[in-house]
């Protein structure tokens, strides 16, 4: 089993990942004088649920051909789930003082909660919602998409389009999600202050261990029968339909697990960076992971999660230096992969190994 | 004999183009037919009605006499035990050859059921056995993409057996073989008639001289002759409309 789940790249993968659950917060908590500042822990941690975020998108894009172009959806969903459980956590001590409702609510004079804020104050209902929303989500939204046969291009304009009506709802106050500001002004979680680094340096272990599990539940669904299947599905729908198995299914179970995934990582993500608002939902961040996931290299797991890493690091850097010119960097990139790297940097480095392994034989026949 | 596979005056346009009009057909249990007709004479249509594909506006179309085919879908009629093979070779490129077998093989179709499933000893065997069949064995671990378009139209065709259906649908095996491989798939499809019933589509008259079965014509979407080969070869209709061209 083990051996199954932990190949090559997954193995040197989730030891460098471990190294850094290690040390970052070593360098962090224990060390004299901070060799890891604080706000280089939260940066990573939000890396990492960038990761997963990758990683679920590769699930069923990668493995059974669906382009998701609204994983940002579900990402945001599981953000505002959680979020809405560190709302209540606030309490009294909101700027408006009130003991149940957030400070927004009570800026637009609401009286009273709307049910679907209520049970938001259990940390586990939260935590069932951040899997539950974007999970039934998608079970809607594939259930029929799949069944009327909608593929390709098609399928990827009506995710963009369900970012995009979500993104539009969010803003508007009268939801009842905090309007454009969404939620923020966190304190504490399950009593731990968020601002404290101790807490930090836990998220972002917790985050690591998101990813690590994210892979290999990923690497559990692609090396089953199943995983066989949606490759199957991705590389010749039809066939597989006269084989006998059911498509739609397939697709529905992959798209439904993936969404969960994409949540998981936006409930993780909004604590550390302390907001979650509808701009999550704008139809270029769901495009953005894409371009993670093709950079990183496609049907891999772990690429993906390199390559959300990868961009996420050179966009942190590079708006420090020219915010400006950001987008057309990305489309850049998006286009030299593309062209000159197929595979995404994973199969590069893979084939760059694979050709030097092929050479040295000789080499030492020689000698 | 009982009927395997019975078609009654079955209708289907696209956009007002009769692609199959009026086709009546009866196929026994454990028969090889072999069906020709020139290009756009409907075979592949017909294939798409049988498998569920593509209704048919109007007509009847029935398996075992009792299972009406216009409500079944593509993954029920394989279920129901009908296999087919595409005219142009689909196999799961990105998986290995032995890979496109096993997911094949006759087992729970259902999500979890897969999802969970783990490959018995029987399997493995039976896996080793179909490959031996269509003569895979030593490619069995190399990605389907690698191979020859022959060896592709083999693998779909152990594919298809893995299925163990009752009824084969086989759209024109031969396009792209060798004439050594085509003689050889002839002789694999007789074999297995009998156990099997096959349906073929060909157009290659050596293939389906070698096949040595019931011949049927379609032209414009309906039977225009039946009988042996050397039969519908004498009638002037068919001499007209394909064998003369
Ligand atoms: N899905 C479809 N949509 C439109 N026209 C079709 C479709 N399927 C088949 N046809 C038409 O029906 C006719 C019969 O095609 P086909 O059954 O493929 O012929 P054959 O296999 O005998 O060469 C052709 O003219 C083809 O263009
Ligand atoms: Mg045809």
């Amino acid at each position: 089993m083990l051996r199954r789940l932990i190949d090559f790249r997954m193995g040197i993968f989730l030891a460098v990942l471990f190294v850094f659950v290690v040390l970052v917060p070593a360098g962090n908590l224990a060390v004299e004088g901070r060799i890891v500042p604080s706000y280089i822990v939260a940066l990573l941690g939000k890396y990492l649920c960038y990761a997963l975020l990758a990683v679920a998108l590769d699930l069923c894009w990668g493995f059974c051909g669906i382009l998701s172009l609204g994983h940002g959806a579900f990402f945001a969903l599981g953000g505002y789930a959680m979020g809405m459980h560190l709302m209540r956590e606030i309490g009294p001590r909101g700027v408006y003082g009130n003991p149940v409702l957030p400070d927004f609510m009570v800026f637009l004079n609401w009286q009273e909660l709307p049910w679907f804020w209520l049970g938001f104050d259990q940390f586990w209902f939260a935590c069932l919602m951040v899997l539950a929303v974007p999970g039934a989500l998608a079970f809607v939204f594939g259930w029929f998409a799949f069944r009327s046969r909608v593929t390709g291009v098609y399928l990827s304009i009506i995710t963009q389009a369900m970012t995009y009506a979500l993104m539009l709802a969010f803003f508007r106050n009268e939801m009842g999600f905090g309007g454009n500001n969404g939620l923020t002004d966190f304190k504490d979680v399950l009593g731990f202050d968020l601002s404290a680094d101790s807490t930090r340096a836990g998220l972002f272990v917790l985050s690591a261990v998101a990813l690590a599990g994210g892979l290999l539940l990923g690497k559990w669904i692609t090396t089953s029968k199943l995983g066989k299947v949606l490759v199957a599905v991705r590389d010749a729908e039809s066939r597989t339909r006269f084989i006998g198995y059911r498509v739609e299914g397939y697709k529905l179970f992959v798209f439904v697990v993936s969404a969960m995934m994409a949540g998981v990582a936006g409930a993780l993500y909004a604590p550390q960076v302390g907001i979650i608002n509808p701009g999550e939902f704008s139809p270029a961040n769901s495009i953005e992971i894409v371009i993670w996931v093709a950079l990183g290299g496609r049907g891999t797991l772990v690429g993906a999660a390199i390559g959300a890493i990868i961009v996420a690091a050179a966009k942190t850097l590079l708006t420090g230096w020219l915010p400006e010119a950001w987008l057309y960097v990305l489309g850049a990139l998006f286009i030299i992969v593309t062209i000159f790297l197929p595979q995404g940097v994973l199969g590069a480095i893979e084939g760059g190994m694979g050709r030097a392994r092929r050479r040295t034989p000789p080499k030492e026949a020689e000698a | 004999m009982s009927v395997q596979l019975y078609l009654n005056d079955v209708h289907r346009s696209f956009d007002g183009f009769k692609a199959i009009n009026g086709l009546s057909l009866a196929i026994d249990k454990g028969e090889l037919r072999a069906v020709i007709g020139p290009n756009g004479a409907g075979k592949t249509t017909m294939m798409d009605i049988i498998t569920g594909k593509t209704r048919p506006d109007t007509g009847e179309v029935f398996w075992n006499g009792t299972v009406d085919l216009t409500k079944v879908d593509e993954a029920g009629s394989a279920r129901l035990g009908i296999g087919r093979k595409f005219q142009k070779p689909t196999v799961i490129e990105s998986l290995t050859v032995e890979e496109n077998i096993a997911i094949s093989l006759k087992d729970d179709r259902s999500v979890f059921g897969t999802l969970l499933n783990r490959q018995s000893a029987e399997q493995a065997a039976r896996v080793s056995e179909l490959l031996e069949l269509v003569r895979l064995s030593a490619d069995r671990r190399r990605s389907a993409a690698d191979l020859s378009h022959g060896q592709k139209q083999w693998l779909e065709i152990g594919m298809l057996l893995a299925q163990e259906p009752e009824l084969l649908l086989v759209d024109e095996p031969a396009a792209g073989m060798t004439d050594d491989e085509t003689m050889r798939t002839a002789e694999l499809l007789r074999s297995l008639a009998g156990s099997h019933t096959v349906v073929v589509v060909e157009h290659d008259m050596e293939f389906v001289r070698a096949l040595d079965c019931k011949v049927t014509v379609l032209h414009q979407g309906a039977v225009l002759a039946e009988g042996s080969l050397d039969h519908v070869s004498a009638n002037p209709q068919v001499v007209e409309v394909y064998l003369g061209r």
